[in-house]
Parts: structure tokens; C-alpha cells; sequence
């Protein structure tokens, strides 16, 4: 306790991260029936694709590219409803005004929010991966795991960076955070060729979704896990690496921004943690 | 206020009154928090992106083929099934909205309502949208893919009368879920989709049951959703149109009179149900639980 109460700069941004961060760590795993329901829907979902696929006799691996997309669902549905949304639910059941009380800046709350959910997404994830690699019997062609873990990271970097974005702009949208979470479900599904190749979209359309991390780090996925992904690619694996890369730097400077923004508004109009329903 | 409700005509029957009044504040709830256009956008973008899902991997398979009869089952069965989705987790969500949201299910319960009947009326607002969600989407359908939609040669008689009997089916399991939801202090958030999410899996909305591995096929059997989809296609293609062959052998009739059968027992299950969980919920001063679960 005296420890922390003497924390300031990086030890304080640090102590802060793990702070957000440990309730979801813990509570992932402490709160096991989670799991089951938000493993279980995706999975219904993934599992309705396939059947469509398979009814329409498609290559096998169609199938795998619909479980790989399904498996992603859970890093997006996180991002929206654990990153995005959460600081208008921390407003609403007043954790929020103790966030800008404290000592530890709001960007590290989010950072250890992201980390936080970050886990609880990959447990998730892997389990539905897992699970649908099982029962539909997906067969992977991996290229090279060292390219698909930096592919993976530069994602996840660029898409929670994405959500510490959306997280002040959603605290802006009030009571609209809630319908803005919903609408950018199966909309973004359709964009980001969650359960095809993005590429079917064509290329106005794919170069449009490529805003979001997930479109590209889907794509670069799938060319590194399956026979068929390099020729149904969007662009080469390295372009995407790149893009995504970028993305990650400028996702988190505009969150950065975004937030200081935010705070000075919300002190400046004292409505920062002011509830409407 | 006074206009809008109209409460003097409805004083004498408290079950149209509870019906009327929750389909005029799930109306409020729903749409109050944008301005129509906005709303109009919303409530159209997630079924309309949520079926391009299917056509686009339909074409990408087909190589952009769509005038295939499987296509417009799958099409037809995607957009039907967006009511299965609204009602039956529009009528479970207003106890969590009530309860866990606005914290008024306590208030609600004090007034002189009908409970039963007012969770009706809840989601009859979502049964509104998720309408014209599907009126759009089979529009766009026609114009747009060429979906091979005559209304002159619909069955009229075969839809609405299935759609009717489905959609009091359809109620129940809502009312059944939202009386589960009165005792529930975890998972409820997840209750509703997670019973659509299998709906759709096993009713053969979006690709025949006989895919399903063999031991899995019967499951879709037992719900009146796999009737309704099917009576429901059967009449807006026409007879002649093949469709799938899983329930190919029933008759319209026989698919009408499972429908009945279905609609009558879960009319009964849910007021059964509903009134107990009520009971219980008041017992176990559950009614005012507010868990931020």
C-alpha cells in the first residue's frame, strides 16, 4: 500500500495497467461459466457457416477460413463491448468518476483494460478454434509460425488500439454506445470477410474495410494457415504487415489524443461522468 | 401523454391494456434514443448485412450463380429468421431491461398490469421492426438478386396462417425465457441469442437439416420454428418450387397442424410457466434484484 501510494510517472502508469488489467485476468478465470456462453454462441454461429459451406459443397478450405473468422469474432466482440463500451458502463455504475479521481491516468486504464480483455479474447478464441477444428476436422497448411505470430501481435496491437480509441468516442455517444455496439456486428462481419475471403468483396470495398485491423490481420491469416489463402488473398502478407503496423502507431497517438480531449472537456463542463438514460 | 396512451378506453380489460401500453413503451424504449432517420438505418443495417453474409458466400461458391432454388431458400430462410430472433428475445430482454437497466420491474409489478401480457406487448415492438427489417430485406432481395418472389402466385393463405401460428409459437419460448430470466441472476444477458443461435442451427433457416450430421437432425424436429420456415418458403415460391427435402413430405396441412399443435401447448406451457416463475421471483424477493451481472 505505501508502495503504490508513492508510485508516480512510469511506475504509476505500470501499477495502473495491472490495476484494470487484474480483475479481468481474474475474473476470466474465476467466473468459469463465462466461457461456456460466449464459446458456445460463437461457435453456433461458426458452426451454421460451415453447414451453409458444406451444403454447397464448397473446397474444404472454405471451412477452415469460416472457424478462423468465427474464432476472430471473439477479439472483435471484445473490442466493442469490453473496450469500446466500457467506459460508458464504467459511468454508468460510477466507476468512472473513481477513474478520474485517481492518480493513474485514464490512457493506462485502458491499456490494462485492452491487456485484460486481451486474455480473456485469446482464451476464447482458442477454444472456439479448437473446439471447431475438432468437430469439423480443419486441416491447416501452416506457412510460418514466427510470420503468423508477428501478424497476430501487429493485429491485436492495432485493433485494442482501435478500441482505446473507440472507448472515448463511445463515451461521447451516451446511451447511443449500446445501438453503436449492435450495428457494428454483422455489418463488419460482411466487410471484414469474417466467414469469406475478403477479397470477395472486391477491391473498393476490401480497401475501404482494410481500415479495420481485423480485415487485414484476418486475411494475412488465412494466407499463412491455408493452401488456398495466398491465391484468395487481399495483398501480400507483407503489405498487410505493414499496414498493419502502421495502424497500431496511429490507432494509439489518436487515442492518446482523443482521451486528453475528452478529459479536458469533461472538466472544463464538469458532464464527463453526468448520467442520461 | 394523455393523447398518446388514451388510458380511459382501456380501463375495462386489464390484458389489452397491459398489451397495449408495453407495446407503446417498448416502442419509446426502442426508438427514442435517435432520430428516425438514424434509427431507420440501424434497424435495416444489421438483418440487411447479416443476409449479404450468406449471399456473398453463396456466390463466392457458385461463382455468382443465384437464380438456384437453394439460393432462395437460404435467402428466404435467412430473412424469415429474423423474427424468430426478435421475438423470442425481444419478450426476455424487457425483464432484463426492466430489472437490471432502468431498475422498474419492481414498479411495473405494483401497478394493477398484467405481467403475462405485457411481456407480450414488449416484444411486439421488436416483432414491428424486425417486420419491416424483413419486408426490406426481401425487397432488396427481389430487386437487387433476383429472388424469384411472384405475390400473385404466393400461397396467402398458407403464410399467414403459419406465420400467425409461428409467431404465437415463437411468443411462448420468448415468454418462457423471460419467466426463466425473472429467477436468473447470471448468464440472462446471453439466454435469448443463445437459444436463437441454436434456432438457427437446427431449424434449417439457412441450409437443409439433412447436412447435419444424422444423430443431430432429429433436434430440428422438435421445434416449431423448422415447421413454420418451411410452410412459410412453401408459400411465398409457389408448390412447384424445390425446395429442401427435409420436411418435403409433409403436407401443407400436416405442417399447419404441428404448427397448431405447438402453438397451443406452448400458449399453455408459458402462462404455466410464466405465473410460477413470477410466484417464485416474488418469493425470493428477486423481483427488485438488480445484480450488474
Amino acid at each position: 500500500m505505501s508502495e503504490l501510494a508513492k508510485a508516480t510517472g512510469l511506475k504509476l502508469f505500470w501499477y495502473t495497467v495491472w490495476a484494470r488489467a487484474y480483475p479481468r485476468l481474474i475474473g476470466s478465470f474465476r467466473e468459469k461459466s463465462w466461457m461456456f456462453f460466449e464459446t458456445v454462441l460463437p461457435l453456433l454461429a461458426v458452426a451454421a457457416f460451415v453447414f451453409v459451406y458444406r451444403a454447397l459443397d464448397a473446397p474444404a478450405d472454405y471451412v477452415g477460413f469460416a472457424v478462423v473468422g468465427g474464432a476472430m469474432t471473439a477479439f472483435w466482440l471484445n473490442v466493442l463491448w469490453s473496450m469500446a463500451s466500457q467506459l460508458y458502463w464504467d459511468k454508468e455504475q460510477g466507476n468512472l468518476e473513481i477513474y478520474v479521481m485517481a492518480p493513474g491516468s485514464l490512457m493506462a486504464v485502458l491499456l490494462g483494460m485492452a491487456v485484460g480483455g486481451l486474455v480473456m479474447a485469446a482464451a476464447r478464441a482458442l477454444t472456439i478454434l479448437a473446439l471447431s477444428t475438432l468437430l469439423f476436422g480443419v486441416s491447416y497448411q501452416l506457412g510460418s509460425l514466427p510470420f503468423l505470430a508477428v501478424i497476430f501481435t501487429l493485429t491485436m496491437i492495432a485493433l485494442y488500439g482501435m478500441g482505446m480509441l473507440f472507448a472515448s468516442v463511445f463515451l461521447v455517444a451516451g446511451r447511443e454506445a449500446w445501438h453503436l455496439s449492435n450495428l457494428l456486428q454483422e455489418p463488419i462481419y460482411l466487410a471484414s470477410g469474417f466467414y469469406f475471403p475478403v477479397r470477395a468483396m472486391g477491391f473498393w470495398v476490401a480497401t475501404f474495410a482494410s481500415i479495420l485491423p481485423l480485415t487485414l490481420g484476418l486475411d494475412a491469416m488465412r494466407q499463412l494457415l491455408f493452401s488456398a489463402g495466398a491465391t484468395l488473398g487481399f495483398l501480400s502478407v507483407p503489405a498487410e504487415a505493414s499496414i498493419l503496423a502502421v495502424m497500431g502507431v496511429l490507432f494509439i497517438g489518436a487515442a492518446y489524443q482523443s482521451l486528453s480531449k475528452l478529459e479536458a472537456r469533461g472538466r472544463r463542463d464538469g458532464r464527463l461522468i453526468e448520467k442520461r438514460r | 401523454m394523455k393523447e398518446s396512451l388514451s388510458l380511459k378506453r382501456y380501463r375495462g380489460n386489464t390484458k389489452w391494456r397491459s398489451f397495449t401500453v408495453a407495446a407503446w413503451l417498448g416502442w419509446q424504449v426502442e426508438s427514442n434514443w435517435a432520430d428516425p432517420f438514424l434509427f431507420s438505418i440501424y434497424s435495416v443495417a444489421r438483418p440487411l448485412a447479416a443476409v449479404l453474409i450468406l449471399v456473398v458466400m453463396y456466390s463466392v461458391i457458385t461463382n455468382g450463380v443465384l437464380d438456384t432454388p437453394l439460393f432462395a431458400y437460404i435467402y428466404l430462410g435467412n430473412a424469415l429468421y429474423m423474427l424468430v430472433g426478435a421475438v423470442i428475445t425481444g419478450v426476455s430482454w424487457a425483464v432484463i431491461d426492466d430489472r437490471e437497466r432502468y431498475g422498474m420491474l419492481k414498479h411495473l409489478h405494483l401497478t394493477p398490469m398484467d405481467g403475462y401480457w405485457y411481456l407480450v406487448g414488449r416484444g411486439m415492438t421488436k416483432l414491428l421492426v424486425a417486420t419491416v427489417s424483413v419486408l426490406i430485406t426481401l425487397i432488396f432481395g427481389v430487386l437487387v438478386f433476383g429472388l424469384p418472389l411472384d405475390w400473385a402466385t404466393v400461397n396467402w393463405g398458407l403464410f399467414l396462417s403459419s406465420t400467425a401460428l409461428g409467431l404465437i409459437c415463437m411468443t411462448g419460448i420468448g415468454l418462457c425465457l423471460g419467466a426463466l430470466t425473472l429467477q436468473t441472476a447470471r448468464h440472462f444477458w446471453s439466454m435469448g441469442e443463445a437459444v436463437a443461435g441454436a434456432l438457427y442451427l437446427f431449424t434449417g433457416a439457412i441450409f437443409p437439416l439433412d447436412v447435419l450430421p444424422s444423430y443431430l437432425i432429429p433436434i430440428g424436429y422438435l421445434f416449431p420454428v423448422t415447421y413454420w420456415l418451411e410452410a412459410a418458403r412453401r408459400a411465398l415460391l409457389g408448390p412447384h418450387f424445390v425446395g429442401f427435402p427435409t420436411l418435403a413430405w409433409l403436407s401443407d396441412g400436416a405442417l399447419l397442424a404441428i404448427l397448431a399443435g405447438f402453438a397451443v401447448g406452448l400458449s399453455v406451457v408459458s402462462w404455466l410457466y410464466y405465473h410460477w416463475s413470477l410466484h417464485q421471483a416474488k418469493e425470493k424477493g428477486l423481483i427488485d434484484m438488480q445484480t450488474s451481472y
